[in-house]
């Protein structure tokens, strides 16, 4: 890893202050109940980053088991075919599992073992973040119950069915919107119930501190190695930065090592859904404004009494009415810009991009494709984008043929 | 001298117990909700807790998320509830009111301007996920507008902890008797009698124990150890049965907050209290 990584992984570290907060976002918003598991939390994970062994044992794991590092490919193909910027794609979705979660609950796990917990809980939208949970549970013998909203148990059929092969209980969720958020109550309300053998393992940047702390240094490894082998590959440091989110942790995975880069642009691009204009869509940073839920502060997206109201998305992982308070702040502060495609227009990069350099990404992902595409032809030929790949498409497969009503 | 302390002044003289009943407001309907505010005092209720309904009530079983679902379908909104209470108080003005909910729609509203429009007509306000870290600039605007803001402590809380919001709280503590969500039904009162004690060995604060108080029998176990119970999920299934007929449903309310009254005011147990 060359100095200036080094350097960067330093200096940047600033926010969150020592109560979670990110600005005037973040914090501790929970019931009284978890306000001492969170400070345990809090003290376990502190102690375990400043433990070589923790450290290796979660780097062993991300070679080993993960397969890290994830290629950083040059999508030559696409950049000729969008006659702009080069395309560079981190290829998060060649990881275990097939999307960046994986590195933030082997992480979670490592620490829930340490506190002798022996089950673990997780709530899930795409799947992918259970099916990542489910994996390091069967991996390390812990008891894995997810909670999954009943209309995204339709949508992701596949990855149902390998949460259950891997041993996982799968809970629908048939309260409020059925989907991720409501996801998210049930697995609070589960861990205020069973705090004192169980491990929250929450997949992303969100939730009370020090969940958006400690989920964003878990995936920080993927900014990390972007910034490196950029520099590996290409002798530079990339011109933009492009990420989905929802919650946005691969987001953050990706920006953080560069935040402190000015000249490296980053854009995080919510969903759209049916268009901002429509209302039918899940872009809080776009369209959203402050509030509080699921146990921070942040951007969400509610309606004038404070309810929070119904997101839409093609994609599963991205239906979330909130999104990561770092990012929040980000927004505010203005390091990163924040953008919104449409679902066609992250359907149509689906297949472009599955066309074009054989590789099906999830359709997540397939938004920052879609807004790669728009930024490449607005820039020079000699300039760069990597886009994040946080996931493959393998378990959209159903969703998109339905769509275009075929029949599988 | 606030309600919630006059309250607590009588019942303490004629060695009596509160009996603090929850409802959600616009539970089925905006227009219901005076009505069984009536009910719930005409049944011996000291101290009225109104709930907030919020769309993702992570601290509440099935039974308060029905409530919230139905409220929302009216778009029961905090404006709403102000003027619920304004006319509550038009027939009763010594009741003491406490609002309970979320910070979210608080929030939205505007905390300055709730704080100075609720002065005078509610007296405290419970915000489930606000723990004093987080309440510190809220609290303060509550206590210049003379508003109670109601502390939880929980099994989790431990001494230090205590020590820390016994000496924020005013009008009351509010015991959270059991690890888990509202309604469910798993109290134990050895655990909550050590709790207590532990609790009020820091403070002079009255203390309510609320979570799995259901029925005189659960009321009269906790009423034991504690200045007040709360009762709410149970209330809340009955109008959730019977409450799109508000006469049926407040008959059917009145009758288990007598049962429970008497359960509070005849109890043994009472008389070794302190």
């Amino acid at each position: 890893m060359s100095a200036n990584v080094e350097e960067n992984k330093i200096s940047t570290n600033t926010v969150p202050d020592e109560d979670g907060h990110f600005g005037i976002y973040g914090g501790r918003f929970v019931a009284e109940t978890l306000m001492t598991p969170l400070e345990e939390l809090e003290v376990a994970y502190t102690k375990s980053k400043n433990d070589p062994t923790f450290q290796k044992e979660f780097d062993d794991d991300l070679a080993y088991y993960v397969g890290r590092p994830s290629p950083l490919y040059f999508a030559a193909r696409l950049t000729k075919e969008w006659c702009g910027a080069q395309i560079y794609l981190k290829r998060e979705d060649l990881n275990h599992t097939g999307a960046h979660k994986i590195n933030n609950t082997i992480g979670q796990a490592l620490l829930a073992k340490r506190m002798g917990k022996t089950r673990i809980i997780a709530e899930t939208g795409a799947g992918q973040h259970g099916v990542a949970s489910a994996t390091i549970a069967a991996r390390l013998g812990l008891e894995c119950v997810v909670y999954m909203g009943a209309e995204d148990i339709q949508r992701q059929a596949p990855n149902v069915y390998r949460m259950r092969l891997l041993g996982a209980t799968v809970v629908p969720v048939t309260s409020g919107s059925r989907t991720l958020k409501d996801a998210l109550n049930e697995a609070l309300r589960d861990w205020v119930t069973n705090v004192d053998n169980t491990f929250y393992i929450i997949g992303t940047v969100a939730g009370p501190h020090p969940y958006p702390l400690l989920v964003r240094d878990f995936q920080t490894v993927i900014g990390r190695e972007a910034r490196e082998q950029s520099l590996n590959q290409t002798g530079k440091l990339p011109d933009a930065l492009v990420a989905c989110v929802g919650g946005g942790s691969n987001a953050i995975g990706l920006f953080y090592p560069f935040l402190l880069d000015a000249n490296v642009k980053k854009y995080g691009v919510e969903a759209g859904g049916d268009g901002i204009e429509t209302g039918r869509h899940s872009a809080p940073l776009n369209a959203g404004s402050p509030g509080v839920l699921h146990g921070n502060r942040t951007y969400l997206m509610e309606d004038n009494n404070g309810q929070i109201i119904e997101t839409h998305s093609i994609s599963a992982g991205l239906d979330y009415p909130g999104v990561g308070p770092e990012h929040s702040w980000l927004k505010d502060e203005g390091s990163v810009e924040y953008v919104a495609v449409t679902d066609d227009e992250a359907l149509a990069a689906f297949h472009q991009l599955t066309r074009i350099e054989g590789i099906i990404p999830a359709l997540e992902s397939s938004h920052a494709v879609a807004y790669a595409k728009k930024l490449a032809k607005t820039m020079g030929k000699e300039q760069s984008i990597i886009v994040n790949l946080s996931g493959r498409g393998d378990k959209d497969i159903n969703t998109v043929a339905r769509i275009e009503g075929i029949e599988l | 001298m606030s309600r919630l302390q006059k309250c607590f002044e009588q019942l303490a003289q004629n060695n009596k117990k509160a009996l603090i009943s929850y409802i959600t407001a616009g539970d089925p309907h905006p227009s219901s909700t005076l009505e069984i505010m009536h009910a719930l005092t005409e049944a011996g209720t000291d101290i009225i807790e109104l709930g907030i309904p919020f769309s993702d009530p992570m601290a509440d079983g099935p039974v308060i998320q029905l409530a919230c679902e139905r409220a929302l379908k009216h778009d029961t909104s905090v404006k709403d509830i102000i003027e619920i209470v304004k006319q509550f108080r038009e027939a009763n003005s010594t009741t003491p009111v406490v609002l309970m909910g979320y910070q979210n729609p608080i929030e939205i509203y505007g905390v300055e301007k709730f704080a100075s429009t609720v002065s005078g007509l509610i007296d405290g306000v419970i915000t489930v996920d606000l723990p004093p870290e987080e309440s510190r600039q809220v609290g303060s605007l509550y206590k210049q507008n003379d508003i109670d803001t109601i502390y939880l402590l929980a099994p989790t809380t431990k001494d230090q902890r205590i020590q820390m919001i016994t000496g924020l709280a005013s009008g009351f503590l509010y015991y959270v008797s059991f690890k888990g969500i509202t309604g469910a039904s798993q109290i134990d009162v050895k655990s909550v009698e050590a709790k207590v004690d532990q609790i009020r060995k820091h403070t002079k604060t009255p203390i309510a124990v609320g979570f799995g108080i259901k029925d005189a029998t659960t009321a009269r176990m906790v009423a034991g150890c504690a200045n007040a119970v709360v009762v709410g999920s149970a209330i809340v299934s009955i109008i959730a049965e019977y409450g799109e007929d508000v006469p049926v449903a407040t008959s059917k309310v009145k009758s288990l907050l007598r049962e429970i009254r008497d359960a509070l005011d005849n109890s043994e147990s009472i008389q070794n209290i302190a």
